[in-house]
């Protein structure tokens, strides 16, 4: 241990950034094609899709098939490394309550994972007027120039459609619906439950102006990511973008243990460790913006004590790690036998969702405040591990092709024609709802456990309750009506009230944010409605921390619009020498 | 980049992996673990060293005996045998799959090594041979009483869970296989312009975009 030394760097940089996916990527973008100097810290290592993708591999070239793994938890050919548990990064629970808290340590973090699904907060998100949750310091009208930009430079499909609380964007044509999508548009509107074409940020078209970035060519797999960049990742579209500007270095694999800071409070630089070679290093900046995720820069900030800060940086409020919030989701599945048989052919379709149910529910009536959005899919996919385990109950419950009931199961040349029979009849539904800002669900420092690095680790403390729990109830019977409606079996284990109505854990969904909340008041919130801390001028966080209360659209495109807000105001700011 | 200049770059992207995924291939087939840590294909291989190393070292291990393995592929091929169409279990190599995934994931060894033993403790109470030296028609009769859930006697249940296990690892080994996927008749992961359901399918069902669909979604002329 004795060859363990801090290595100071004496650079200064005009900005030093934690993370690179949505928040801090944009950040970076911004930043550096403005021309101010900037280092931007991964905790993970780089990642190019043109190198590191598997997308077009075949689920044969996987030994697993595709399967998650310890390493990979959404499966083999998934671009995100990493999932809920980290060797030799532990979190802990209170209580007994449960939050899973998902990580993805490497260039573009967790945008290498979702789905693509690219949904703006509509006006009521911001300023809601059921008294249920605080208002945002902000409307939507003062961050619509925001999301504009990002349609703009991203690109995400979708159509107008007028609808209160899900403002349309600038669009690029969607994709048509497949198959069993159209039999679900069809129950669905039988059923009464509004649906329109997805959104998602996939290229259906060349993005003007970008000659960087190829359009799709409809394999399906934007969960691989990219290689000709035709998807939204934090690495494909911002980071390695920014880096050809020459005002952009970044270092990867630095685990950040803390923010410095001077006398004064303010933000003076990083230190972090090298992955690489475990050594330690600090580095300068004249600004410090937080986008490592919404728990890890809300760890980070509680590691960052010091006379000025005793209760962790910029947290006087003593609000930091509280109002922790991930989406409710829950979800249902079936088969449409009237599709046993189907005709072959390629619909593999875009890789992010082609049918969309956004809430426009009233909630008068309602046991519940908010609602969710459902995420439909099924048919003619490309088998991976898991293939096919539900035929031998399905085989039971239709006629088989001598018009003939058979028994659940079997085996031999009988069940291997069933396994054809039922290929591509599958249909999906997930919801995704709004989890209530509480300020007793939170995270906070454990103060017994560090991780490899010796830096001290989170402690969740989360509960669901009858806010999530009703939502949850209220899916699965818009659900079902649905699948009733489109003449579908639901093969699902059943749903009900001592399961929570399928409800998943905290963290599962993984959309937390909130626990570096902006407000007004800096006896209430961590931040500003710029993202910049109240107690430290310099230090901005731009990743899903500052989100007051969730809707339930995805944090992502949210996420986009705020960092790249808070960047620009960071470059007026340091014109008027205000930072 | 228009459509076709990204469908070059793919090429070219697609070519240089096959090339460095043929780099690291024997790496990953490796029995010999203690390369591994070599630096030199550091950032050029499409998968972190750690997995590499993981996939390196589970194929080094092995789990199920020679009786365990001859049993498996006689169950793999009762389960999915060749027919008209396409080829058996074995002929996918399913049985060297199965042992992949129960190194994977530990929770598979006790069911399916105890559930082996179960049946061949049957086998031997009834016949006097263990599974895989029972003749066909013996080996067919217990498999008939494990293979439905719902008609299987009740001393029969361990059995039952034993074979749903075996009956899911042999569809996934099998379907995911290129024989499985030609049987399946999967036609996708390849460069297309989605254009939308064919006609002859939307006709079959009755179905048809809205004019509103049809004029806002992307469309390629044939």
């Amino acid at each position: 241990m004795g060859d363990i030394q801090i290595k100071k760097s004496s650079k200064v940089y005009d900005a030093v950034i934690v993370g690179s996916g949505a928040g801090g990527g944009m950040s970076a973008y911004v930043l550096a094609n403005a021309g101010a100097k900037v280092l931007l810290l991964e905790a993970g290592p780089f990642f190019d899709p043109v190198k590191h993708s598997q997308q077009l591999k075949f689920s044969y070239e996987s030994p697993r098939r595709g399967a998650g793994s310890k390493l990979r938890a959404f499966g083999d050919f998934d671009a995100a490394y990493g999932g809920w548990e980290l060797e030799g990064e532990p979190y802990t629970k209170k209580d007994n309550t449960q939050f899973d808290w998902f990580r993805s340590r490497m260039l573009g973090g967790r945008t290498n994972h979702w789905g693509r699904i690219s949904l703006r907060f509509g006006p009521k998100d911001f300023q809601p007027t059921d008294g249920y949750s605080e208002r945002w310091p902000l409307t939507y009208d003062e961050i619509k120039p925001y999301y504009d930009k990002v349609d703009m430079l991203i690109g995400v499909y979708g159509t107008k459609e007028n609808l209160e609380n899900d403002p349309d964007g600038i669009f690029l044509p969607p994709p048509k619906l497949r198959l069993n999508e159209m039999f679900i548009k069809q129950g669905a509107e039988k059923a009464g439950v509004k649906v329109i074409p997805g959104r998602g940020s996939v290229l259906t078209k060349a993005l003007p102006n970008n000659k960087d970035r190829g359009a799709c060519f409809f394999c399906g797999q934007c969960n691989r990511s990219c290689k000709v960049y035709a998807d939204f990742s934090a690495s494909s579209c911002l980071v390695i973008p920014a880096m050809k500007t020459g005002n952009l270095e970044v270092i990867s694999n630095a685990m950040v243990r803390e923010v410095l800071t001077d006398d004064k409070g303010l933000a003076t630089g990083v230190s972090y460790v090298s992955k690489d070679d475990m050594q330690e290093y600090q580095v300068s900046g004249k600004t410090v913006i937080l986008g490592a995720s919404t728990c890890e820069s809300t760890r980070i900030m509680f590691n960052s004590k010091s006379k000025t800060h005793p209760n962790g940086l910029a947290n006087s409020s003593g609000v930091l790690g509280k109002y922790l919030q991930d989406s409710t989701g829950a979800s249902l599945s079936g088969f449409l036998p009237k599709l046993m048989d189907r005709k072959r052919y390629n619909e593999d379709g875009v890789g992010s969702i082609h049918l969309l149910g956004p809430w426009v529910t009233d909630n008068k009536g309602l046991d519940f405040p908010r609602g969710y959005h459902i995420e439909f899919g099924g048919g003619m996919g490309m088998p991976g591990y898991g293939f096919g385990g539900d035929v031998p109950k399905l085989n039971g419950m239709v006629p088989g092709p001598d018009g003939k009931m058979k028994e659940a199961g079997g085996f031999g040349a009988s069940l291997k024609n069933d396994y054809r029979r039922f290929y591509g009849t599958n249909v999906g539904m997930a919801g995704r709802g709004t989890g209530m800002a509480r300020i007793d669900n939170y995270c906070e420092i454990d103060p017994n456990v560090v991780d490899r690095f010796g830096i001290p680790v989170l402690r969740f403390h989360y509960n669901w309750n009858n806010d999530e729990i009703n939502q949850a109830k209220h899916m699965q019977e818009t659900f079902q009506s649905i699948m009733h409606e489109m003449g579908a079996i639901v093969t699902s284990s059943e749903r009900n009230a001592a399961n929570n109505w399928g409800l998943e854990a905290p963290g599962r969904i993984i959309h937390e944010v909130g626990t570096a909340r902006m407000g007004d008041d800096p006896k209430k919130s961590v931040l500003n409605k710029w993202c910049q801390a109240h107690d430290c001028k310099n230090l901005f966080v731009v990743d899903g921390s500052s989100h007051v209360q969730q809707s339930d659209k995805n944090a992502t495109w949210t996420i986009l619009a705020f960092s790249m807000r808070a960047a620009e105001y960071i470059l007026d700011q340091r014109k008027k020498q205000n930072i | 980049m228009n459509r076709r200049d990204s469908l070059k770059a793919l090429t070219i992207g697609t070519l240089s992996t096959e090339v460095l995924l043929k780099a690291c291939k024997p790496k990953e087939q490796n029995t010999d673990v203690s390369g591994s840590g070599s630096g030199d294909q550091k950032g050029e291989a499409d998968r972190p060293q750690n997995e590499l190393d993981r996939n390196a070292k589970l194929n080094a291990e092995k789990f199920f005996t020679e009786h365990e393995m001859a049993t498996i592929t006689i169950l793999a091929d009762i389960i999915i045998p060749k027919d008209e169409k396409s080829g058996s279990a074995s002929d996918a190599k399913v049985p060297d799959f199965i042992e992949f995934m129960v190194k994977d994931v530990p929770d598979h060894q006790i069911p399916m090594r105890g559930g082996l033993r179960w049946l061949d403790i049957q086998m031997l109470n009834l016949h006097g041979n263990p599974f895989k030296d029972c003749n066909s028609d013996q080996q067919i009769q217990m498999v008939t009483e494990i293979a439905y859930p719902a008609k299987a006697a009740p001393e029969m249940q361990q059995g039952v869970a034993f074979f749903n296990r075996m009956r899911s690892l042999t569809a996934s080994g099998f379907f995911t296989s290129k024989i499985g996927l030609d049987d399946i008749g999967y036609v996708g992961n390849r460069p297309n312009q989605w254009n939308g359901v064919p006609d002859d399918v939307l006709k079959q069902y009755g179905l048809a975009y809205t004019e509103r669909e049809l004029k806002e979604s992307i469309s390629f002329s044939a």
